[in-house]
């Protein structure tokens, strides 16, 4: 891992945001974020609400679009061009903090929906993958179930599936325990713990500290739009040096 | 648990118990619904005792007092206390074809029966293969309709103007076709309300709220006179064509607004999710997006489609013979004129149209409680 997260060296950064800025009407809500994540890291996102977390992960599939500065994804800069968008998406997988599992599928053709319509790969190749990622998050008993059968850790676990089938590059964890009972919240985190062992290059967006600091290699502390820290997890939570940090530290960890 | 002590643990489960006996069963039900009250009981009383004075004369009407058979109005003049049945029997054939010849009524009926095959096919929900059902039903059976309704030379069928064609079949053509397009034009317009190109939400908006703001008959004259003016000659549509693109016009600015309700109240997150998985826009709104807000507004869509049906009626403004204008034809005939034969005419025409319409709202209950098994 490279150090510094201004650095720009190399071209072979997974996601690479330079000089980003985005406004909501005249809201300035992400202001001049650099940040360079490689292949491989682990990066965990936190801050207080409305600090432009979410938007700021959102903005790496171009859910939100940025006004100015640059990001690029795998070698791929966003622009309006809806072909780069689209070659963006299919490697970058995307888990939602209220799942948005279509709810008309079961969760077997959730999983199977982009890599046969996207992918182009056969049906029974593409359900062979789904059969195995849903083992991996252990609901593979679920898979002929709908959505709304399931429990809320259960539709969770069957949307970080869903995101896996399409094998992406990079995945981004949009506050993915946030609308679960607390008994749930483990068994999503256990299923992205063993997803970051595994070496995949990960976004979280999270209230997890215990999380973050067992599993991120490296932790982005945000404020008001802004990037405040970065910083290894056992210096970030042990000796913060922004203001804002110990702030919110203090706040969050009781 | 005991109350005089502030801690407590259990020891032995609580046993679940079948509920008390007043609250369940069909004596439980009568008396919750029908006479739970004094008020309650004297309309449960009221409603019974109006049926029973009203039905078994509307059955005897229908059943023992009426004329079944007889060859002109003679006897259904004799005997006014029944329905004429004899009337409809006899003008049967009429109000099923119209005008359509004599000799080539065999099409029409060939017609009629492959279209309700393959209709059954698709609406049969477990039906094996319904893909082909469809395949032939939208592209290999209206060339065969056209052809066998119309003729060709090439097949060896004479030519039937469609001034001759009328009554029932009529109406259903035009209510099938109705239904067939008004529900594709109808999402396409959603779609295009909703969407970000500014020319195309202007043109969509335009359309629809033209359309609504102006009542069907007036729709049905600009297609009957406005359409063969803006065309060239040799294009001008057929007189039966012009109220068909006309009531296919006015009900897909309906199920426009139908459908826009449905894509409305789906949440953001359903797009997001679609995108997120590198979906283009044709496959979400194909795959995602259109599944669910048509599932959402079924009661409306058939709701417009039964609106549709009962439209059909007003295209003998225009001159076209669908079937109420056929009774209307019928009913003027001298040989039967008498006082029962415009009331069987009617309450006959309200019987065939209550049907298909009943029908319909029927087995769109029966479609969204198979649809609602994934979702609660």
């Amino acid at each position: 891992m490279s150090g510094s997260s201004v650095s720009a060296d190399g071209g072979a950064a997974a996601i690479r945001f330079t000089g980003v800025h985005k406004w909501y009407g005249s809201f300035h809500v992400l202001r001049n974020i650099t940040l360079v994540v490689e292949p491989g890291e682990r990066i965990v996102v936190c801050g207080p609400s409305g600090s432009g977390k979410s938007t700021l992960i959102r903005c790496v599939n171009r859910l939100e679009k940025h006004q100015r500065g640059s990001i690029v994804v795998d070698g791929v800069e966003l622009t309006d061009d809806i072909k780069r968008i689209d070659e963006v998406r299919r490697e970058v997988g995307m888990v939602f903090q209220n799942f948005n599992l279509f709810p008309h599928l079961t969760i077997l053709e959730n999983c199977t929906l982009a890599p046969i319509w996207v992918r182009k790969m056969p049906k029974h190749v593409a359900e062979e993958l789904a059969t195995r990622l849903l083992t991996r998050v252990k609901i593979l008993d679920q898979a002929h179930k709908y959505p709304s059968q399931l429990s809320g850790g259960q539709q969770q676990r069957a949307a970080i599936a869903r995101a896996l089938c399409m094998t992406p590059k990079i995945m981004l964890f949009d506050e993915p325990t946030s609308s679960l009972d607390p008994e749930m919240v483990k068994e999503v985190l256990d299923t992205m713990t063993a997803l970051a062992q595994e070496g995949m290059t990960m976004i979280v967006v999270t209230h997890e500290m215990g999380f973050a600091r067992q599993v991120a290699d490296r932790i982005v502390f945000m404020d008001m739009g802004e990037i405040v820290e970065v910083n290894a997890p056992l210096p970030f939570f042990d000796h913060p040096q922004h203001e804002r940090t110990k702030l919110f530290l203090s706040q969050i960890l009781h | 648990m005991s109350l005089d002590s502030l801690t407590y643990v259990r020891e032995a489960p609580e046993p679940a118990e079948a509920p008390p006996m007043l609250s369940r069963g069909g004596l439980a039900w009568v008396h919750t619904n029908l006479f739970s009250s004094i008020g309650s009981s004297l309309v449960t009383i009221g409603c019974v005792a109006l049926v029973a004075y009203m039905l078994p004369q509307l059955v005897v009407w229908a059943t023992t007092h009426a004329i079944w058979s007889a060859s002109d109005g003679a006897a259904c003049r004799q005997y006014q206390d029944g329905a004429c049945w004899a009337f409809v029997i006899a003008k049967w054939d009429y109000l099923r074809f119209g005008s359509y010849p004599v000799a080539e009524r065999w099409r029409v009926d060939v017609v009629e029966a492959v279209g309700a095959l393959l209709i059954v096919w698709l609406l049969w929900t477990n039906a094996p293969r319904r893909a082909w059902g469809a395949l032939l039903l939208f592209v290999v059976y209206p060339i065969l309709a056209l052809i066998l309704l119309r003729g060709s030379s090439l097949f060896g069928l004479p030519i039937v103007d469609t001034l001759l064609w009328g009554g029932i079949f009529v109406s259903l053509l035009t209510a099938v076709v109705g239904i067939v397009f008004s529900l594709p034009l109808g999402v396409l317009l959603a779609l295009g309300r909703r969407s970000p190109l500014p020319v195309v939400r202007m043109a969509s908006v335009l359309f629809i709220e033209f359309v609504r703001g102006v009542p069907f008959i007036t729709i049905l004259f600009m297609a009957n006179n406005l359409l063969p003016v803006f065309l060239p000659e040799a294009w001008a549509p057929d007189r039966l064509l012009r109220p068909l693109a006309g009531i296919v016009l006015f009900s897909a600015a309906y199920m426009a607004e139908e459908v826009r309700g449905g894509l409305q109240s789906l949440g953001k997150g359903q797009y997001e999710a679609a995108k997120a998985l590198g979906l283009n826009y044709p496959r979400m709104m194909a795959l995602i997006i259109l599944p669910q807000a048509l599932t959402l507004v079924i009661p409306g869509i058939v709701n417009n489609f039964v609106g549709l049906f009962m439209d059909t009626t007003l295209i003998s403004v225009v001159g076209v013979t669908d079937f109420l204008e056929a009774m209307n034809n019928a009913i003027k005939d001298p040989v039967w004129a008498g006082p029962t034969i415009m009331v069987t005419g009617y309450v006959f025409a309200g019987i065939f149209y209550f049907c298909f319409c009943y029908g319909m709202t029927r087995y769109s209950a029966h479609v969204e409680r198979i649809l609602a098994k994934g979702r609660k």
